[in-house]
């Protein structure tokens, strides 16, 4: 049997016995894990695989959050049915801002400020029209059954973000062995050279955005239905697109389990970050610790090992 | 097979390419030469779509192709390859040419299998999972042709493709120049060496100033007095007519 497909065997078993052998507070710790996977791939897809760099990534996930809460709530939709209607306003959402920004030609850093300056537009919005109730935010209302996307078992939510965080793997995988890859990665190389080789830049930088939007909306729902609450900072805040370009970037973007290795760093470093302020008085002023210790790991990481943690298990050069 | 028909292209006040005409015809291997600065690359990049030209027509086996974009033209059967080298730098050799084949297969084992084919064809056979970073500028060279080569091109445009090689190389690539032409391929290149160019091509065009200032075999080219006086000199027109 080949290593790697071992490897994943491996992983996949300890992944869905965890939650069995845990407290329940550990359990939300490793949904956390594979859900901020999840929505770190859906940025790695169009900024590692594609290199179209987003800075407003949540903009898609604020989309997917709002569009089935606003379903479920004002017009009484159950939320597996607004799932998919969420990743479709998600992959619209996408498609807009790459025919609106790759039309005008934006590239690098351009496009990047630009999906910024989109997620700002939509948390304001947000804040201010009525039918996301404004700065109030949206709660939906507590009714914990399976068939109403509540779950009563911390358990079947981790079950559902591992679930989620696989098939975002599966998507990559296939990435690394299609054409669309393939031609996602010549763009990121070099654009003028994949013109030239026939290939449509602008559709594909279209698609692969559509596609990540999608994904990424799917995350937004999840995390409306785990917490039962959204609100315009909640939904559209920059922090939730720094966290998904950064557990890309620590992982190593434009890999497959770039994105998880990340968020299973980040998420760590959370952790023990925070057991380290309430055992050592001198940090328990130093708030959030956790955010010095990312700044201290994101130099490291851009200055020691630009492709991220990835790297470092890679012995020879990727090839198909 | 390609007609190019009084091109102009400017940029800004600079009349980089003006009125410039040329044919191709099918089989036939054409050299473009003329002294640096004289639109060679610009008349090229026109060609293949990367610039839109201000004025006159680009046709491809009796299309007309003026302005496509450049995928379209390459989709049609024309492949262009850069004086700067543009590598994938980041994949292997064999994805850099994959990325060629996909043109016309979307199956990878297809596409793996032709970028193999191509590789042995232009020599690098040995070099398949070589990152395009760490390539020689003669490994870069060979890789620009390999990838367009992979593309299935019924006419290949080669923006010097021998310029910074060793004399080796050259006698290297050149004979992979005539592989290629063996193998069913028209090609049109610009070129500085003129020892290659001369050995290579049976008919030449000279640009200077955006103007084409002559056309005709390599030796008569050699003997026109406007060609001498603009590009060539007279040490280097006695060297070729010898």
């Amino acid at each position: 049997m080949n290593r790697p497909l071992l490897l994943c065997g491996m992983g996949l078993t300890a992944a869905i016995a965890y939650p069995l052998l845990v407290p329940n507070y550990l359990v939300t710790i490793g949904m956390l894990v594979f859900f901020t996977a999840f929505i770190g791939q859906s940025w790695n897809i169009a900024g590692g695989f594609a290199g179209q760099t987003s800075f407003g990534h949540v903009v898609f996930f604020g989309t997917g959050a709002y569009t089935s809460t606003i379903l479920q709530v004002t017009y009484g939709w159950n939320p597996w049915l607004a799932w998919p209607i969420a990743m479709a306003a998600g992959g619209a959402v996408g498609w807009v801002i790459a025919v609106l920004s790759f039309r005008a030609g934006l590239r690098g850093s351009y496009f990047a400020l630009i999906t910024l300056a989109f997620a700002e537009v939509f948390r304001i919005l947000a804040n201010s029209v009525p039918f996301t109730k404004g700065g109030l935010g949206m709660l939906i209302k507590a009714d914990p059954r399976p068939i109403n996307f509540q779950f009563k078992d911390p358990i079947w939510v981790y079950y559902l973000a591992l679930l989620l965080c696989i098939v975002s793997l599966l998507i990559a995988w296939q990435l690394t062995r299609s054409r669309f890859g393939a031609r996602l990665v010549a763009i990121r190389e070099n654009e003028d050279a994949a013109r030239a080789l026939g290939i449509d830049v602008f559709a594909e930088k279209v698609k692969v955005l559509t596609l990540s939007g999608a994904m990424c909306a799917a995350g937004g729902t999840f995390y409306a239905q785990k917490y039962l609450y959204i609100d315009p900072g909640i939904a559209f805040g920059v922090d939730k697109s720094v966290e998904m370009l950064l557990v890309s970037m620590v992982g190593g973007a434009g890999t497959i389990f770039g994105p998880l290795i990340g968020s299973f760093t980040l998420m760590g470093i959370n952790e023990v970050t925070r057991w380290l302020a309430s055992v050592v008085p001198a940090l328990k002023n130093v708030q959030p610790l956790s955010l010095v210790v990312y700044g201290i790991m994101l130099i490291l990481i851009v200055a020691r090992l630009p492709d991220g943690l990835m790297s470092l298990f890679r012995r020879r050069p990727r090839h198909a | 097979m390609l007609e190019v028909r009084e091109v102009s292209k400017s940029f800004g006040g600079l009349k980089a390419v003006d009125r410039a005409s040329l044919d191709v015809a099918c089989g036939e291997i054409v050299g473009l030469i003329g002294p640096n600065g004289a639109g060679k690359t610009t008349l090229f990049a026109t060609i293949a779509g990367f610039h839109r030209p201000d004025a006159g027509t680009v046709s491809f086996e009796g299309k007309p192709v003026t302005g496509l974009a450049p995928h379209r033209i390459c989709a049609a059967g024309m492949v262009r390859t850069f004086q700067i080298t543009q590598p994938f730098a980041g994949i292997s050799v064999r994805e850099n040419i994959m990325v060629g084949a996909y043109l016309h297969t979307a199956d990878r084992r297809l596409a793996a299998r032709e970028a193999e084919a191509v590789a042995a064809l232009v020599g690098m056979k040995d070099q398949l999972d070589q990152r395009g970073a760490d390539l020689t500028v003669a490994g870069r060279k060979r890789l620009e042709l390999a990838r367009a080569l992979a593309t299935g091109p019924r006419l290949l445009l080669l923006d010097e493709v021998m310029a910074g090689l060793n004399p080796t190389e050259i006698v290297e690539i050149v004979g992979v120049i005539r592989n290629i032409r063996e193998a069913g391929v028209t090609i049109l290149l610009i070129e500085h060496v003129m020892q290659a160019v001369t050995s290579l091509a049976e008919r030449v065009y000279v640009l200077n100033q955006g103007r084409m200032i002559a056309e005709g075999t390599p030796a008569s080219i050699a003997d026109d007095e406007q060609v001498i006086e603009a590009y060539l000199g007279h040490g280097a027109a006695k060297v070729l007519r010898a």
